[in-house]
């Protein structure tokens, strides 16, 4: 059966071309067993450039062939350590690098330190679960990709594929495949000697030798190429058009995400009125719910008259409480207590003007100026009115109260202040009698 | 029994003699015969009638999903029930449900090969297929309810001039990496192991158009024993990297729950309950493939009876552990003290989704317990049945775990129900419409069997005349044809 085999099959390639070319000997066998065998004999002969041809691995024949063990793992390995460190960075730099430590990366690329719920900015156990998937990505990237490299694909035109009888290689067929550039192929030698394994049959690999008009570029394919390029070049175009000049018209908004909506915003421009505001302005003369102060009194402590001396309008402060606020103990408690919180951290709790942000401030300098001694004689001289009206506006560097304290709360600090006056330098003597014998027990 | 192994003209290997493992194919089969079964599927000039049905069903079904999809992106997701408090609902649970269904395809091709395990050969390249669907229509359940979809590419750490980064330190961003990288790996994965059948098919090509698209996809292989051996060491490789990655990926998706601080969700035993369901729920999955596959273009005599038997003990085992975890549950939150836990589990079994919850307990825990008898291992019927349970039981287990922890947590205050609108149900009914079509199209145009592997496991493989089946190749062989091929 070999020997008629032996023969070689008139290959079924040339279908145009210059010429014919020998690329190797195809010998197929009959089973694994066989082709094993014959591939530990091929070795045996010193041949070197041939390998096997099967629809499965077979067991065994690498040591048949000779192959060494594959470094792919090895490679692996490196580009697993790769995708390990890219994570690791990757996480870090965008997590906890602080912009401010590398001024020279571009904002594009700059990490950003995430405050997330107090934790450290670096946690790399939080960063575990994405190392390891990068790491696994980048091996398994390596590993599927690095074989097909190695193995030298895709190759499409390999001339094996010319061969009718190859097409079994991928069902059942088995063959040994010796290549022309061998140093030891020799066309006839190499012929018998492949038969002499036992072969079923040896055939020749040819591949066609391209004429020269073959192997150019068809003149249509390059002329459609190059107007491809061009037309390429267009969008290209009007970006470089679009980054050097200026223009007025809104960009163009693909996503609306709510941003345009049928209505006018508070500065925006509105055509029906005269003014050309969107945004009116209360009728002249009203007044909202609840801003109708007409108590002078009650609600700011002084009303407008003129000055004597120079007959110019100034304010008239009020020296009495208004009739709205009941000045007893409770009330003055009331006052102690929103003294504390508000007055205190620049008047001090005495009202000495000696509060701790006051310290701190007179201790940084800086243009502060000093918290006033709520006790002097030029304090205690003023109306109630005036101390009622320096709380709501404010004095110098002391910011204005009115809106965060309200009117009887203001007035019950008024009312304590000047306890706060008469309890400075007071004689014994002007104490309740149940209060002075109790300071007399101490 | 008579030579072939056929009892009742059906290839029956169940059987078990200790002097000899029952084949996988049977013994007479030649390497021609197991391609010409395979590429039979795809070969055949017209497939089956119910290929035509179930492929109308599918794509229906697939232009439902995409019509839902449109009107959830046109209109926002006030289309789905999803409120305070239960803001996640089927679109996670329904992811939950696809990437575990995936995680089978995985175990079949990476840890059964890593544990030498052959039957596997039969059913890794559709179990794979299946992975890779089952993970496309779980990945599209994330993609599509983070609200302002055209921002979705936010998950990525893309450089932008805000110098805005996503958050390292979050379960979710995990799980966009795990997930992802799954993906990216089961397709490679599938593809690599997938190119020397792709390559028997473009040697059989009759036609043009099949000759160029297999001869591309098949990039060239010739079968070289210099090719075989790199590509083993890939594949060894590649199976060695899946299987902690398929492990990290489900205990990822389950920290998306355990880092939470919701009574029910935060348990320590998430991970590996999760990674067990998922594998219970995946070769349930591939059961309910199989069977009407094999039927249909009579692949009976490669993915025989003892595959489906292993699969059955494989879902046995699974399921007892899944069992296992749901009493660990109810035992801890007894054991911690802690009320709020103990409430939680109560209320999942006596609460407004109890019957959610014991469906989900006679679906995963009871109904494989049939698989104990002999008889329902081996009768397509019950274990066709017992796949179905499987599959509704993990798809509530999810529900359960998810939609009670959230509608019942501490104050009573915040509690809600939650009830599905129409939106989400015809959303749930398109990714099996997705999941579907996409294996149909496999089934019609890829290798659906791994040929080139299964030759492998064939005694004629090992030598010709070697009736015994060698399944442990390393081991010194007695018979002289195969010591004698040996170095």
């Amino acid at each position: 059966m070999s020997a008629a085999a032996t023969s070689p099959k008139e290959p079924s390639v040339p279908r145009s071309g210059a010429g014919v070319r020998l690329c190797g000997l195809l010998a197929e066998f009959r089973d694994p067993d066989a082709l094993r065998e014959a591939a530990r004999r091929v070795r045996a002969a010193g041949f070197s450039r041939w390998d096997c041809h099967s629809p499965f691995p077979i067991h065994g024949i690498d040591d048949a062939i000779g192959i060494r063990l594959t470094k792919l793992p090895i490679v692996v390995f490196f580009f697993g350590l790769m995708g390990c460190l890219t994570a690791l960075l990757l996480q870090w730099w965008t997590n906890a690098a602080k912009p401010a430590d590398y001024p020279m990366v571009p904002t594009f690329l700059q990490g950003y330190g995430f405050l997330i719920s107090g934790k450290p900015f670096w946690s790399f156990q939080a960063n575990i679960p994405v190392i390891f998937e990068l790491t696994v990505l980048f091996s398994a990237l390596c590993a599927g990709i690095g074989m097909l490299v190695a193995n030298n694909l895709p190759w499409f035109s390999n001339p094996l594929f010319n061969s009718e009888r190859f097409r079994r290689v991928t069902n059942d067929a088995f063959f040994i495949r010796v290549d022309s550039t061998d140093s030891k192929f020799h066309l006839q030698q190499t012929q018998g000697f492949l038969a002499s394994l036992g072969a079923i049959a040896v055939e020749r690999i040819e591949d066609t030798i391209p004429t020269p008009a073959e192997t150019r570029l068809p003149g249509g394919l390059v002329k459609t190429g190059i107007v491809l390029a061009c037309l390429g070049l267009i969008p290209l175009a009007f970006i470089a058009v679009a980054r050097s000049n200026k223009s007025s018209s809104p960009r163009i908004h693909l996503i609306q995400d709510m941003d345009n909506q049928e209505k006018f915003k508070a500065q925006a421009a509105h055509p029906l009125f005269k003014d050309k505001r969107a945004m009116r302005e209360p009728i002249a003369g009203a007044i909202a719910r609840g801003d109708l102060r007409e108590d002078d009194r009650f609600y700011r402590g002084y009303k407008m008259g003129v000055d004597p001396k120079t007959n110019q309008p100034a304010p008239v402060y009020f020296e009495t409480f208004p009739a709205q606020v009941p000045v007893n103990e409770a009330f003055v408690q009331r006052g102690q207590q929103r003294f504390n919180i508000y007055c205190s951290p620049c008047h001090g709790v005495d009202g000495s003007g000696r509060g701790m942000v006051n310290q701190r401030a007179l201790e940084l300098g800086g243009g502060w100026v000093q918290a006033a001694d709520l006790r002097d004689a030029d304090r205690r001289s003023r109306p109630v009115g005036q101390l009622f009206n320096t709380i709501t506006s404010g004095v110098r560097t002391m910011p204005p109260y009115g809106d965060q304290i309200g009117e009887t709360d203001r007035w019950a600090i008024v009312a304590y202040v000047r306890a706060l006056q008469k309890a400075e330098g007071a004689a014994i003597e002007e104490l309740p009698e149940k209060e002075r014998s109790a300071l007399r027990k101490r | 029994m008579d030579i072939s192994g056929r009892v009742n003209g059906e290839f029956d290997n169940t059987w078990d003699d200790p002097q000899k493992r029952s084949p996988l194919v049977p013994e007479h089969y030649k390497f021609g015969d197991v391609t010409e079964q395979v590429c039979g599927v795809t070969e055949a000039w017209r497939p089956p009638k119910a290929w035509y049905v179930a492929f109308a069903i599918s794509v229906s079904l697939l232009g439902l999903l995409g019509a839902m999809i449109v009107y959830l992106f046109f209109t926002g997701v006030g289309v789905w029930n999803l409120n305070n408090p239960v803001g996640w609902g089927f679109d996670i649970t329904n992811f939950v449900v696809w990437v575990g269904i995936g995680h089978a395809g995985t175990l079949i091709s990476a840890i059964l090969f890593l544990f030498r395990q052959k039957w596997r050969t039969a059913i890794n390249r559709f179990a794979e297929a299946m992975t890779i669907f089952a993970v496309i229509c779980a990945l599209l359940f994330p993609g599509i309810h983070v609200g302002r979809v055209w921002l979705a590419y936010w998950m990525g750490p893309l450089p932008n001039q805000m110098a805005m980064w996503p958050n390292f330190r979050s379960p979710l961003l995990w799980d966009v990496f795990a997930v992802g990288t799954y993906f990216t790996v089961s397709a490679l994965f599938w593809y690599c192991g997938m190119i020397p059948d792709i390559a028997t098919l473009r040697d059989r090509a009759k036609g043009p158009i099949r000759r160029f698209a297999y001869g591309v996809l098949s990039l060239g292989w010739t079968g070289a024993a210099r090719h075989w051996h790199r590509f083993e060491r890939a594949y060894l490789v590649l199976a060695a990297l899946s299987t902690p990655l398929v492990l990290s990926v489900h205990s990822v998706v389950s920290f998306d729950f355990a880092t939470s601080v919701l009574p029910g969700w935060h348990t320590t035993i998430f991970p590996p309950y999760f990674v067990a369901g998922a594998i219970f729920g995946g070769f349930a999955m591939v059961l309910t493939l199989a069977i009407p596959a094999r039927q249909l273009w009579g692949l009976k005599e490669i993915i025989t009876a003892r595959h489906l038997e292993n699969m059955c003990k494989i879902i046995l085992a699974t399921g007892s552990m899944v069992g296992y975890a749901y009493g660990m549950e109810f035992f801890i939150a007894w054991y911690s003290g802690n009320p709020y836990e103990s409430f939680t589990f109560l209320a999942r079994a006596k609460g407004p989704f109890a019957w959610a919850y014991w469906t989900m307990i006679s679906c995963n825990v009871l109904a494989p317990q049939l698989f104990w008898f002999r008889a329902c291992r081996r009768s397509i019927p019950i274990m066709f049945f017992v796949a179905m349970c499987v599959n509704v039981g993990m798809w509530f287990e999810r529900f359960v775990i998810i939609v009670t922890s959230l509608s019942s947590d501490y104050l009573p205050a915040n509690w809600g129900g939650y009830r599905p609108s129409w939106v989400e149900i015809c959303t749930l009914l398109g990714s099996i419409g997705l999941f579907m079509t996409l294996f149909l199209l496999f089934i019609r145009f890829l290798p659906v069997i791994a040929m080139a592997e299964i030759k492998t496991v064939m005694p004629a493989a090992h030598g010709t005349g070697a009736h015994a089946f060698d399944y442990n190749p390393d081991e010194p062989k007695e018979h002289p044809q195969v010591s004698e091929g040996r170095q």
